[in-house]
């Protein structure tokens, strides 16, 4: 069987233009940090409060030199994973089956409504105090924030399957784990990724806010720390590794998504 | 679900068709009801072995609804549905859907492989069958591609393909070409006719299309606009193999569109108003 060549002539077009959009997303940051360097030197700003980039960098040098900045980085990951994990899996689960099922999904609906506008940094206080100042009640913020965009998104990815799809598992006689695997799970699949992703970023910001009152340690503590001794540039420092985080997360995430959903089309 | 209903008064060329080989498809005094609405009106069939059965009528005329509980996606409000046994090891039928239906998240491959892998086929009987379908609907060069990097003939392929590739006793159709240019229509109901030809599986296939219908049948069913019901049933004696251009030339086909159209008008009609 000879190799299959697809015409398609606005396939080149199509490259050219996503070259060209992950270039200026990579140079829009830069361009930003130049007039900053730039505005700092000159004294347009007020470098008490907008220290230099280069006098960041340096105290990011140090911080990574001492150690501080490596370890207070692993412990908030490790914080961020586990709680990703922890509301992640019980979400995907529970957002498909409720999406799958009319009875589950009309008990469960209500209360997640109910919850869900509720702050997740104000309930910090009330987690502190059922799992006290540990590792626990971290990594049980993260999984709060966590597990609504999670399962929200995977009720309506499983809701919005077109319904032709499911009776064509009927008819060639799916049974209910097959319909699962075969169509409920895929079918959602690129809701239930806008979901992580979401879930993702939330569970990044409370992993910062939980670590600024209820933690000796992890970023958010550092740039805490640094606001009770006026150290900016290590606020900064701080502020910069949540930024990388986030962008790095956001990275893997869309790489995970192309590799898990390969028939989605480029929009 | 389906209350037996002893034996209904058949009709006599019912009666005859019946006192020949047992049928594949009985269907005996259907009735179906969506809420007050009454979609299916008495309606009985027998359909032989190995016979090109066409359903025919106006739209909203219960013909998918119909074919939907033949293939056990509706229930029935009374009246029988009988399906003979199928051999050991096929399945009773597989259904070839209206509009897009293979799934975009499999590709071209695992579309068609879908009812062997759902029924358990041995991994080689999988392999055979879907490559021989993919090769006989002319898909076998793009059997990785994804749905959406295919034309939208091409998906109604693959969709031919999986319910073939699952060896069924039964093909349903439900229009499967209405949603295509006139181009690929005509090109797909020629390779359909190719395909059935050789191996002469029972077909019931529905249609608002009377040119399909004379096409591709051998007995057409016209029926009433709402409430369904069997206004006729017409042999199509155009011998076989059919080329669908060449029909077209065929007097008796234009007789036979003719005479079904006769049948249909105070339907469509009927419909309308």
């Amino acid at each position: 069987m000879s190799a299959v060549t697809v015409e398609d002539i606005g396939e080149r077009k199509r490259i050219a233009a996503k070259r060209r959009d992950s270039i200026l997303s990579v140079v829009s940051p830069l361009l930003l940090l130049a007039a900053w360097e730039a505005a700092a030197r000159l004294q347009l700003i007020d470098v008490r409060f907008f220290p230099a980039p280069s006098t960041i960098v340096s105290a990011l040098i140090d911080s990574a030199q001492s150690g501080e900045l490596l370890d207070n980085t692993a412990i908030s990951l490790e914080r961020l994973v586990l709680g990703f994990f922890l509301g992640g899996v019980p979400a995907l689960i529970l957002g498909i089956i409720m999406g799958i099922s009319r009875p589950i999904r009309a008990v469960a609906d209500p209360l997640i409504a109910a919850t869900y506008p509720i702050p997740k940094s104000a309930i910090l206080p009330l987690i502190l105090l059922i799992f006290g100042l540990g590792e626990m009640s971290k990594i049980m913020m993260v999984a709060i924030g966590v597990f609504y965009p999670i399962a929200i998104n995977a009720t309506a990815g499983v809701l919005q399957i077109n319904k032709i799809y499911l009776d064509v598992g009927t008819s060639f006689r799916a049974g209910r784990w097959e319909t699962f695997r075969t169509i409920a799970l895929p079918g959602a699949l690129p809701f239930i990724m806008t979901g992580v992703k979401l879930g993702a970023g939330l569970g990044l910001i409370l992993i910062a806010i939980a670590e600024m009152v209820g933690a000796k340690s992890g970023l958010g503590y550092m740039i805490w720390s640094a606001w009770e001794t006026f150290s900016v540039e290590k606020m900064y420092v701080g502020l910069f590794m949540i930024a990388i985080i986030g962008f790095i997360m956001t990275l893997g995430l869309n790489e995970l998504e192309k590799w898990l959903i390969p028939w989605k089309t480029e929009s | 679900m389906a209350d037996p209903v002893e034996d209904g008064v058949l009709t006599e060329a019912e009666a005859g068709r019946a006192a020949r080989a047992a049928p594949k498809i009985r269907i005996r005094n259907l009735f179906k009801y969506f809420g007050p609405l009454r979609a299916i009106d008495d309606v009985s069939i027998e359909i032989a072995e190995g016979t090109f059965f066409v359903i025919v009528g106006p739209s909203g005329c219960g013909k998918t609804t119909l074919l939907r509980i033949l293939g056990g996606l509706e229930q029935v409000t009374r009246g029988a549905v009988e399906l003979s046994d199928p051999a050991q090891g096929r399945p009773h039928y597989s259904m070839v859907f209206q509009g897009d239906s293979i799934f975009p998240w499999m590709t071209v491959w695992d579309n068609a492989a879908y009812g062997l892998k759902m029924r358990r086929a041995p991994k080689a009987e999988i392999e055979s069958a879907v490559s021989h379908w993919l090769d006989r609907t002319g898909l076998a060069r793009y059997a990785h591609l994804y749905p959406h990097q295919l034309s939208g003939g091409m998906r109604q392929r693959v969709s031919i393909a999986r319910a073939f590739a699952n060896n069924p006793e039964i093909l349903l159709m439900d229009e499967p070409f209405s949603a295509l240019d006139e181009q690929n229509k005509t090109i797909l109901q020629q390779e359909l006719l190719r395909i059935w030809e050789a191996d002469k599986k029972t077909v019931v296939f529905i249609t608002h299309s009377v040119d399909e219908a004379v096409t591709l049948g051998d007995k057409i069913m016209v029926m009433t606009a709402s409430p369904g019901r069997t206004k006729t049933i017409i042999d199509v004696p155009l011998e076989r193999p059919r080329r669908v251009l060449e029909l077209r030339q065929d007097p008796r086909y234009g007789e036979i569109v003719y005479g079904i159209w006769e049948h249909l008008k105070d339907e469509v009609e009927r419909a309308r108003s």
